[in-house]
């Protein structure tokens, strides 16, 4: 019995064990050693905190928190950076892309040339806002290039 | 005929408040039992648990294959073989797994608790019980309903586990999804709060589940029809309760 009781217990807090750690796949980023950067979007899509933010398809930090700034009139994004990647140019700029053709959104972060690099605080001033889906739909109904670009950079 | 409901109606609110009344009973002497009784709550964890393995991890593994089968199938015409982790991994860790768990549970373990009670009170060993001044609700309901409350939750992962597997299987080995697809695609999507949602499911049907064989049990009329319609009702009751639970879950979690 007490044989019995014991390969159950076991199979039970194993399979537990299994569940919580091979089928979820949150905690794929979760360092503590990280710095903040901000960057302001015209328009942020459907991207959540959470998401993640990648450079060269490498995740190297998660976006924190989504806010509205209502005086410049745009989305602030603050998002977490791990430390190690030190060393990314501060003119890099930051576009908001989408995993597959109806996945989830990310930040995308493109190398600049400056010499000088990222670190906690700064902002990164190049952005590209997400491409919203129906507002192409609209320009190719109506055709051609109407007058309201909604993917300016800045 | 509004009579016939009335009374019908009646008699649910007198077994359910009994029902209520007695877990109160039981859950008073729950850490007295535990303390001091350990053995006895372990021998009802094997009882309810081990004994259930074989059967719990056949059908989690039919159950993950026919799930993969399903949605591979439609999946296909998609072209999106490689998401089919995500509908096994999601259906069977937030809804299958502990569903289909507590009503085997019910089945295998949930009648076996009530039938054996039923009878003890049919051959009035309850009865001799109290006489001796030891109380049955101490000494028999107890340890088999928190046998059952441990029990549930570590069946429900290893169905869901071994359900995962059988979806593997399906998947990968037969039908050529790529094995890291397979799991990426999983891990993309899933997260602790869905499999939160499973293990919140499951021990709330554990306790459901339990309490409602040793209270039909308990409460059955004390001979052999009697104890055969009060297994009858406690698979019934435990499904139905289980669905429901089910659903109140579900909706709390979205």
């Amino acid at each position: 019995m007490e044989l019995g009781t014991g390969l159950f217990a076991l199979l039970g807090i194993g399979a537990l064990f299994f569940l919580t750690t091979q089928t979820t796949g949150s905690d794929d980023f979760n360092v503590d050693d990280t710095f903040e950067v901000t960057a302001r979007f015209e328009n942020v899509g459907s991207l959540k905190p959470r998401a993640p933010v990648s450079m060269s398809g490498v995740t190297i930090g998660r976006v924190t928190d989504i806010r509205f700034d209502s005086q410049s009139l745009e989305a602030v994004v603050t998002f977490v950076i791990d430390s190690r990647y030190d060393e990314i140019p501060d003119d890099s700029d930051a576009s908001i892309l989408t995993a597959g053709l109806l996945g989830s959104q990310y930040v995308g972060l493109t190398a600049g040339g400056s010499p000088l690099s990222l670190e906690d605080g700064s902002e990164i001033l190049f952005t590209q806002s997400a491409i919203v889906l129906e507002n192409i739909i609209g320009k190719f109904l109506i055709g051609g290039t109407s007058g309201d670009e909604t993917e300016s950079e800045e | 005929m509004f009579r016939d409901i009335w009374m019908t109606f009646e008699r649910f609110l007198h077994s359910f408040g009994g029902m209520c009344l007695f877990l109160l009973r039981m859950l008073q002497f729950t850490p007295g039992v535990v303390l001091r009784r350990f053995r006895l709550v372990v021998y009802q964890v094997y009882n309810a648990g081990a004994l259930s393995l074989v059967v719990i991890m056949i059908s989690g593994l039919f159950v993950g294959a026919v799930l993969a089968l399903l949605a591979h199938s439609s999946l296909e015409q998609f072209n999106a073989e490689d998401t089919t982790g995500i509908f096994a991994g999601l259906g069977l860790v937030k809804g299958i797994g502990p569903v289909l768990t507590a009503l085997l549970f019910a089945g295998r373990a949930g009648t076996a608790l009530t039938s054996e009670i039923g009878l003890m009170k049919a051959t009035d060993q309850l009865s001799a019980m109290e006489m001796m001044a030891v109380d049955p609700v101490r000494y028999v309901a107890v340890p088999r309903f928190l046998g059952g409350v441990v029990a549930m939750p570590l069946l429900s992962a290893i169905f869901t586990a071994v359900g995962l597997l059988g979806a593997h299987l399906v998947a990968v080995e037969q039908y050529g999804v790529d094995v890291g697809a397979y799991w990426q695609q999983m891990q993309n999507v899933m997260d602790w709060e869905d499999v939160s949602e499973g293990i919140t499911k499951s021990v709330v049907f554990g306790v459901v589940a339990s309490l409602v064989a040793v209270w039909e049990g308990y409460n059955s009329t004390p001979t052999a029809e009697g104890v055969g319609r009060a297994t009858t009702r406690t698979v019934v009751v435990t499904s139905i309760a289980v669905l429901f639970f089910n659903y109140m879950i579900t909706a709390m979690y979205i």
